[in-house]
């Protein structure tokens, strides 16, 4: 029987190989055209000089230390670490806060999660733009606008990605609640602990993968935002630098990297690839560790 | 009496409503900014830009008619391939991407274990370490048009959609399949009268993330598409507030609210749907 249903399975395996251009082709096809090429030719032109693409010459590591180098890059990277950090604590706080809250069997959970989670939907540019009109309304009664001062820029932007990630986050946080065993928290509340008690040593602990996930996830929003940024404050104010340079004060690492393709007065497109492979390597190894770290917690359960 | 009957569970769980019905105004109120500016005139939105379009403020409909034609460019064009782009692009990776998960997950050959590992390894790059050599490629290939552009979307959103069929295709026991293929199916009809029905719950995850990320992407069609000709709805917002010169802030509220209606519509519609399948993305994401 046992050798009858591997030949078997062998067959099925085979017959279904033949198919495989048509099964794997559109993918395989579409896949080197939108990431495999294009993945190794940035790899390969970040080691370059060019302008077009046909015109490449090998030159070493010269575009990293032109990166590295450049202030403005720099200005950007500690500029959007502290924005993910910062953006990180407050979203987690909070909607951590409304979904421990939405589940305590409350009138009206379902109307308010769906009002939570909607501004999720909607695009980057387009809640730039909301969020630029009621800033202006607001701040031209001190006639001031957010393009005109970095801290408004800085905080706008929190306040415009936690209004669109709370909802989110509070999603994942609700399931995690909801699978807190119900026997554990009876059993605290018969041993008489208090809410807080029960929270901090029952709840929490058990809600710690949804944690985890939720905080990895809003650390690589913060470090990859683009439109929201673009559509905010464009990097305004710009700060001119005693050598005539000028730095984008709200700009954040991924707009950094477009205006250095792109911007008007670009002539390195070598040193906007290299920018973009550091990136790469900074938000690919966010993604690894948040991996390696779900592993590790799956194997100990 | 009542007040009496009220045990103090039960007024901690009022007063928590009453706190979250709070914030649930303030979380609305953005939204009703925009309406609000949709009907002002120009001049008052940067004003006056929280009071009721009323008396000299109202512009009727005069934003919207306006807005249509607004930034040399009809709008009900940047709608049409907006919707185009998103369709086709969804239904080739639903289609595509299905197919390819089932064959990696049944055949499981040493290529079948590269392509997963670098849909996998895909998942983790930005879309500014290729968006470069994308655009540049897209462009040889004559994929700058709204009906070929899903090719594009195909190629770079493959990583995740591929990663979360198989991981359904794995649960799915072998047998049922093994049993068409001794009544005589071929892999095409295996896979498309058995396995694709039971795909449906995750095709409807995938199509929702899919849906969500095309309709509202802007840089990737920004920097594929021949602006001139073609413009999605985030690329024409982003073209009205960035154009220089005076902008009608009225007009582009109107046409943000335009905008943001069928989102709202979609979602209230399948909000179950909709919740579920960007839980699961993020989850496995």
């Amino acid at each position: 029987m046992k050798t009858n249903k591997i030949t078997n399975d062998n067959s099925v395996k085979a017959a279904t190989r033949r198919w495989a251009p048509l099964f794997l082709g559109p993918v395989v096809i579409a896949f080197i055209i939108g990431f495999v090429w294009p993945f190794i030719q940035g790899i390969w032109l970040s080691l370059c000089n060019f302008r077009l693409i046909s015109d490449a010459e090998f030159i070493g590591f010269e575009n990293y230390l032109k990166a590295l180098q450049d202030a403005s890059f720099r200005h950007a990277f500690w500029y959007t670490a502290l924005f993910a950090i910062v953006s990180l604590v407050l979203i987690n706080v909070l909607a951590f806060a409304v979904a421990y809250a939405l589940t305590q069997s409350i009138k009206g959970s379902n109307l308010f999660r769906t009002v939570f989670f909607m501004p999720n939907l909607i695009g980057g540019i387009v809640l730039g733009y909301i969020w630029s009109m009621i800033f202006d309304g607001i701040l031209s009664r001190w006639s001031t606008s957010i393009l005109l001062n970095s801290k408004f820029g800085f905080w706008g932007l929190i306040i415009l990605m936690c209004w669109q990630q709370i909802g989110y986050m509070m999603i994942i946080y609700i399931a995690g609640l909801q699978n807190v065993p119900g026997e554990m928290l009876e059993a605290a509340c018969i041993d008489g602990a208090s809410r807080w008690q029960t929270l901090f040593k029952v709840t929490i602990p058990n809600v710690m993968p949804s944690i985890t996930i939720c905080m990895f996830l809003s650390l690589t929003n913060g470090f990859k935002l683009f439109d929201q940024n673009l559509a905010l404050t464009g990097g305004q104010p710009f700060n001119i630098q005693p050598d005539g340079t000028s730095i984008k004060t709200t700009e954040m690492l991924a707009l950094n990297i477009f205006n250095t393709f792109y911007g008007s007065s670009s002539s390195s497109q070598g040193v906007a690839q290299a920018k973009a492979v550091i990136f790469f390597i900074l938000v690919a190894g966010l993604g690894l560790a948040q991996l390696a770290y779900t592993r590790k917690k799956e194997v100990q359960q | 009496m009542k007040s009496h009957s009220l045990s103090a569970e039960g007024r901690r769980k009022t007063i928590l409503s009453v706190v979250l019905a709070i914030i649930c105004i303030i979380y609305v109120l953005p939204m009703l900014t925009v309406v609000l500016n949709s009907f002002k005139l120009n001049t008052y939105v940067k004003t006056d830009t929280f009071a009721l379009p009323a008396g000299e403020m109202w512009a009727g409909l005069g934003n919207f008619i306006t807005g249509m034609t607004f930034g040399n460019y009809p709008f009900a064009k940047s709608v049409l391939y907006s919707v185009v782009i998103t369709v086709v692009s969804t239904f080739l990776i639903l289609l595509c991407t299905s197919m390819a998960a089932w064959y990696i997950a049944r055949v499981n050959s040493a290529f079948c274990k590269l392509l997963y590992f670098l849909c996998v390894f895909s998942m983790v790059v930005p879309f500014q370490m290729v968006m470069f050599t994308l655009s540049k490629t897209a462009d040889q290939l004559h994929l700058n048009t709204p009906w070929s552009i899903p090719v594009v979307y195909l190629g770079f959103g493959a990583g995740l959609a591929i990663f979360m069929f198989v991981g359904f295709v794995k649960s799915i026991p072998l047998e049922i399949e093994e049993a068409a293929a001794i009544d005589g199916c071929g892999p095409l009809r295996v896979f498309f009268s058995v396995v694709l029905p039971m795909l449906k719950p995750t095709m409807i995850s995938v199509g929702i993330l899919e849906i969500m990320w095309v309709w509202n992407d802007y840089l990737l069609p920004y920097l594929v598409l021949d602006i001139n000709k073609y413009r999605t709805i985030p690329i024409h917002i982003q073209y009205l507030k960035g154009s220089y010169g005076t902008v009608d802030l009225g007009a582009t509220m109107a046409l943000i609210l335009l905008s943001i209606i069928p989102v709202i519509i979609f979602y209230l519609t399948c909000q179950k749907h909709i919740i579920k399948g960007v839980a699961a993305g993020a989850v496995k994401g």
